[in-house]
């Protein structure tokens, strides 16, 4: 392996194929693991790949877990997530996982094979436009050119990826490229010069909502995933206890601030806590913080906190007023706008009847759920896994009621600690990103609180998580239906249970002919010792299948397209 | 309230460019009125002069959308600026013997130039603001326009400034 000698000399220039420069550019990236599929556009980056042991490569069994996994890993570790495929079907198989990166603003870099440059537009075989397929959902893309701009491309591709706002980026390499002899030279320094994304906030706005924060009698926090990715949670929790301010997290900023913590209340929104939704709509004053006033968070626009004053803080400009106008806008990195704030913020005066409020609305209207019938609840699953890991697991979801009882029940004290597909709501996401996030945190247990229908999307890569031995504990809300689409059904479509029912393969033995440990769970005595069973296993993932009561539904629940007023506590 | 407002915007001179700005426009569901794109004085860099229909909030969006793609380098509203605005058309009218002096008439009005004859058709070229090109139309209509093509408006601020 000549070459490997060569490369690993960080000399100017040297010469070396397209496919090795673009392997060399991503280990000088620091990149640890890559999540992939190869395929004939991608045979030479793939021979590269052999040459360099330091860069584990995982084979997926479909390339839309390799783009769930390498958001995983992003979200869990901090860094940029790599994943890789071929041209046409494999880079059209990533388009989710992208998507799905794209919507919650997680740095992942895709690297995609594409035919020869002379054929491409011709419908050459595997061909697809995937710059133009992913323009929508990248944070930008580049198609390679020239085999020589490759280095420079990848530098860039991670530089935007995990710059401002962070976002997927795509490279799409010809085959023939990658073949070209070409000089290798990886610049230091970088700069796009349409690409100036503001970090400091203007510090008279901050002024502004020191000031108003001072004067506020019903302030609250409002934390968004942006808080997560700058690291600013130390600051969050400073200012929240500085101020006695209290905290309502997104979805996507679960971890962000302790679940227990007294003046945490939980997630808002459609189905967050009764007491966050009363309490940010009563609200005199919301801090926004890298958050962006989603659909799911607001419900009808106009009636959500209408009496606040808004301070919105927010890396993207375009976020700002988007769905909400802000009186105090400050565009800048949330950590460093709030290290600013905290210099200069006072406590609010009087705040006391506020909190006395809060807490009424707490004890009135607290999270539950009865476990009285013999078959185990869904929340109740849910609360074993959190006694059982809350607060020390990473945790991985799917999407649907399984999700939001997560998002309810399971307990977070840190960020990077609770992974999910917020924007996009990609079932599926669960498992793969579980694998990532293994890669991340290898000494940390990764629960993964997965749907019945969302695990059978993705349910192939059992094989990929068996051959690495990924100690994942997968649970399986099984309540033999897409639970949220049912809820949906029974509460707004008249009980039409319109193609809902799914008639399921025994999960324990799919997961035994895997490889991996398999069991079912039908009775609520049996939920402990099966977390105790998974707790045991260490080479191999677990599948643990819980028959849940498929009649349960996800409450409180504020309507699609309605606000607090109509909040659904209970259906009883 | 919705206008109309003239956005130019400079972006990088690359394949590609045109398609990132009209996909943003399609895909938030701005209303384009008229695009025209061309290189300036720097080859590098070309300028898109577009007119939205759209109120302040959506206009204030779509400059923070398009600021986001990387090849943009600067978006100004210069719907309030004192500018020079044009358009160019070509209209291919029909023309007879006894109408020939009417429409060079109307094209001398209009300062617009023949620029090609046959022997029943002219063809004139009419610059200037969307309003004028819009009259000189419907003054020719009742010849019988056979085809025609409009530009989009291109506009630069008058003065010293730089936009």
């Amino acid at each position: 392996m000549p070459e490997v000698s060569v490369m690993a000399k960080s000399t100017p220039t040297t010469k070396m194929k397209g496919a090795q420069a673009l392997i060399e550019a991503l280990r000088r990236e620091g990149v640890e693991v890559v999540f992939g599929h190869p395929g004939g556009a991608s045979l030479p980056l793939y021979d590269a790949l052999y040459d360099v042991p330091e860069i584990l490569h995982v084979l997926v069994r479909h390339e839309q877990v390799a783009a769930h996994a390498a958001k995983g890993y992003a979200v869990a570790s901090g860094k940029v997530g790599v994943c890789m495929a071929t041209s046409g079907p494999g880079a059209t198989n990533l388009v989710t996982g992208i998507a799905d990166a794209y919507m919650d603003s997680t740095a992942v870099v895709a690297i995609t094979g594409q035919v020869p440059t002379a054929v491409i537009g011709r419908d050459a075989f595997q061909e697809a436009d995937v710059t133009g397929i992913t323009l929508p959902i990248t944070k930008h893309n580049f198609l390679i050119r020239r085999a020589e701009e490759i280095p420079e491309v990848i530098r860039k591709a991670f530089y935007l990826a995990r710059t401002g706002r962070p976002g997927p980026v795509l490279v799409d390499v010809p085959r023939d490229l990658q073949q070209v002899e070409m000089e290798f030279t990886f610049p230091e320094e970088i700069s796009i010069r349409g690409y100036r994304p503001v970090t400091e906030g203007n510090v008279n706005q901050i002024a502004n909502a020191a000031r108003a924060i001072a004067s506020s009698r019903k302030p609250i926090l409002y934390i968004g995933g942006g808080v997560i990715i700058s690291n600013a949670s130390p600051e969050v929790r400073e200012l929240a206890e500085r101020t006695r301010i209290p905290v309502t997290y997104t979805l996507m900023a679960k971890g962000a601030f302790p679940d227990d913590h007294p003046l945490c209340l939980g997630m808002l929104g459609m189905h967050g806590t009764a007491y966050a939704n009363y309490a940010i709509n009563t609200s005199d004053l919301i801090i926004a913080v890298g958050a962006r006033f989603d659909d799911r968070v607001t419900g009808r626009l106009k009636d959500f906190a209408p009496e606040a004053t808004i301070i919105h803080i927010d890396i993207d400009p375009a976020e700002i007023g988007k769905n909400k106008p802000a009186h105090i806008p400050i565009v800048g990195d949330a950590k460093r706008v709030l290290q600013v704030l905290l210099e200069m913020v006072q406590p609010p005066q009087d705040i006391e009847p506020w909190h006395k409020q809060i807490e009424e609305w707490r004890r009135k209207y607290p999270l539950r759920y009865r476990q009285s019938s013999d078959i185990p609840k869904p929340q109740f699953v849910i609360d074993l896994l959190s006694r059982a890991w809350g607060g020390r697991a990473v945790v991985t979801t799917d999407v649907g009621q399984h999700q939001m009882w997560a998002a309810q029940f399971f307990l977070c004290r840190e960020p990077r600690t609770f992974i999910t597909s917020g924007g996009l709501g990609a079932m599926g996401f669960g498992f793969p990103a579980a694998m990532g996030a293994w890669f991340a945190r290898p000494n940390k247990p990764v629960v993964a609180i997965l749907g019945d229908g969302g695990f059978q999307m993705t349910i192939q890569d059992l094989a990929t998580a068996v051959e690495w031995k990924m100690p994942l504990k997968l649970f399986i809300i099984n309540n033999g239906s897409l639970g949220m689409v049912r809820q949906w059904q029974e509460l707004f479509y008249h009980r039409r249970y319109s193609h809902v029912w799914l008639k399921n393969p025994d999960f324990a033995r799919v997961a035994a002919s895997f490889g991996a440990e398999g069991i079912s769970v039908r009775h609520p005595e049996e939920v402990e010792p099966a977390i105790f069973r998974a707790m045991e296993i260490e080479d191999r993932p677990v599948v643990v299948d819980c028959h849940v009561d498929p009649e349960e539904n996800c409450f409180p629940m504020i309507p699609s397209g309605q606000s607090v007023k109509e909040m659904i506590l209970d259906l009883d | 309230m919705v206008t109309r407002r003239t956005l130019s915007i400079l972006v990088e001179n690359q394949p590609g460019v045109l398609a990132k700005v009209a996909g943003l426009f399609r895909r938030r569901g701005y209303n384009i009125h008229s695009l025209a794109v061309g290189i300036t004085e720097n080859p590098e860099v070309s300028r898109i002069v577009t007119v939205v229909e759209a109120g302040p909030e959506e206009t204030e969006q779509i400059i923070k959308q398009l600021n986001k793609l990387v090849e943009v380098l600067r978006v100004n509203d210069v719907t309030n600026h004192h500018t020079v605005d044009r358009e160019l058309a070509l209209v291919k009218v029909n023309a007879t013997p006894g109408t020939r002096a009417e429409i060079m008439e109307v094209a001398s009005i209009f300062r617009a130039n023949v620029v090609d004859v046959s022997e029943k058709t002219m063809t004139l070229e009419v610059t200037g603001k969307g309003e004028k090109i819009d009259a000189i139309i419907q003054l020719l209509r009742k010849h019988g326009i056979r085809e025609m093509v409009r530009t989009g408006q291109v506009t630069l601020v008058r003065g010293v400034q730089t936009t």
